[in-house]
């Protein structure tokens, strides 16, 4: 039987085949997914804000892009992924209001985007996949099974990537 | 840098905010209630300080879909506010203001969308009225934004901007209505300094 583990925000799990690790409704905040396809480990983190190094306040590590993917990758290895054949998925990071100008509203969504990308890149995971910017929040659900990662927005046909 | 950090909210500074938050709530309502032609009640505020987790499932379960309105706030005080409802009661709102009777759809077309910012801009702009009254400090809204989206998606973005300071933020939940009942969630999102500001301004030393 397949479980389905539900995260929140600045949240994380790890599993296995064949269970389901969903988050509910991803706005400006981004849903990292990692899997290892030979092991059929996969994991997601949802984080909020890009840069950890740049808040006070930084003792959950699931909150912030640049340490939220260190301790997801951490995990995976722990539960027995194979770093190097690990693959990212992306998906969120939307501008929730159309506010104008470069204030936090306006553009968190899109660097909790590129910091996703910066940090995936810096630990030499390949991003394979991902359903970023727009306007409008997103529920993921990233499979155990086979590494399919399920976006659901409201009024929108479901997306696999 | 600011000394206020929501951690530390203490009971005195608690009851401040929702004080506000009270005053704040009875004037937006008082502005429905005359933009509507209508007698309103109010029930007293009910302020809460929510972690991330409580926030994003607060108002309702994370994928239902709301609408929200949202307004940076720039002058003497510079943060922003949301105001938040269910899609319910914008209904009803849009309804009375647009003069339509029975219908129940709960989409928004373009018309109405409009509808709902101005219904927003009252709403918040009385609100903030109120707190400029209240603290003797200047405070001027932007225009209002819409969003109707999964209410999960919407409160992330309150989350992100409290999470820059904290672990937690502030909200403001009233019901308020006649025959039916609408219920509606404020969350002032003021930056730290603009806490500062509010309470000095009040006479509390911060």
């Amino acid at each position: 039987m397949a479980n389905v583990i539900k995260i929140g925000i600045a949240d994380i799990a790890v599993s296995k085949d064949p269970d389901i690790i969903t988050t509910l409704g991803l706005g400006s905040c981004i849903g990292i997914a990692m899997y290892d396809a030979s092991t059929k480990v996969g994991g997601l983190v949802h984080v909020m804000l890009p840069d950890s190094t740049k808040i006070k306040q930084n003792s959950n590590p699931s909150k912030f892009a640049d340490t939220g993917i260190q301790e997801l990758l951490n995990r995976m290895v722990k539960a027995g992924a194979n770093k190097a054949r690990i693959q990212a998925k992306i998906a969120g990071g939307a501008k929730m209001f159309e506010v104008s100008g470069a204030t936090d509203v306006g553009n968190v969504g899109e660097r909790n985007a590129q910091a996703s990308k910066e940090k995936l890149k810096a630990l030499g995971i390949r991003l394979v996949a991902e359903d970023t910017g727009a306007n409008y929040g997103r529920t993921v659900e990233l499979n155990c099974a086979n590494g399919e990662y399920v976006i659901k927005a409201v009024g929108k046909p479901v997306k696999t990537i | 840098m600011s000394n206020f950090t929501l951690e530390d909210v203490n009971s005195m500074y608690f009851d401040v905010l929702k004080e506000i938050g009270n005053i704040g709530a009875g004037n937006a309502t008082t502005a429905i209630a005359n933009m509507l032609g209508l007698k309103i009640d109010m029930k007293v505020p009910n302020v809460a300080l929510l972690s991330f987790q409580e926030l994003t499932t607060a108002i309702c379960p994370e994928e239902e879909v709301v609408v929200a309105i949202f307004l940076e706030v720039t002058e003497d005080i510079d943060g922003s506010m949301m105001f938040i409802m269910q899609r319910e009661s914008a209904r009803y709102l849009v309804n009375i203001l647009m003069m339509k009777q029975g219908e129940e759809s709960l989409e928004f077309d373009e018309m109405e969308q409009s509808a709902l910012k101005e219904i927003g801009n009252i709403i918040a702009g009385s609100y903030l009225n109120a707190l400029s009254t209240l603290t003797n400090l200047k405070i001027a809204p932007s225009i209002p934004y819409l969003s109707i989206d999964m209410a999960a998606s919407i409160l992330s973005v309150p989350a992100i901007m409290f999470g820059k300071y904290g672990d937690n933020a502030l909200m403001i939940s009233t019901e308020f209505g006649d025959d039916v009942k609408i219920d509606g969630h404020f969350i002032l999102l003021p930056e730290p300094d603009s806490y500062d500001k509010i309470l000095q301004s009040l006479g509390i030393p911060v």
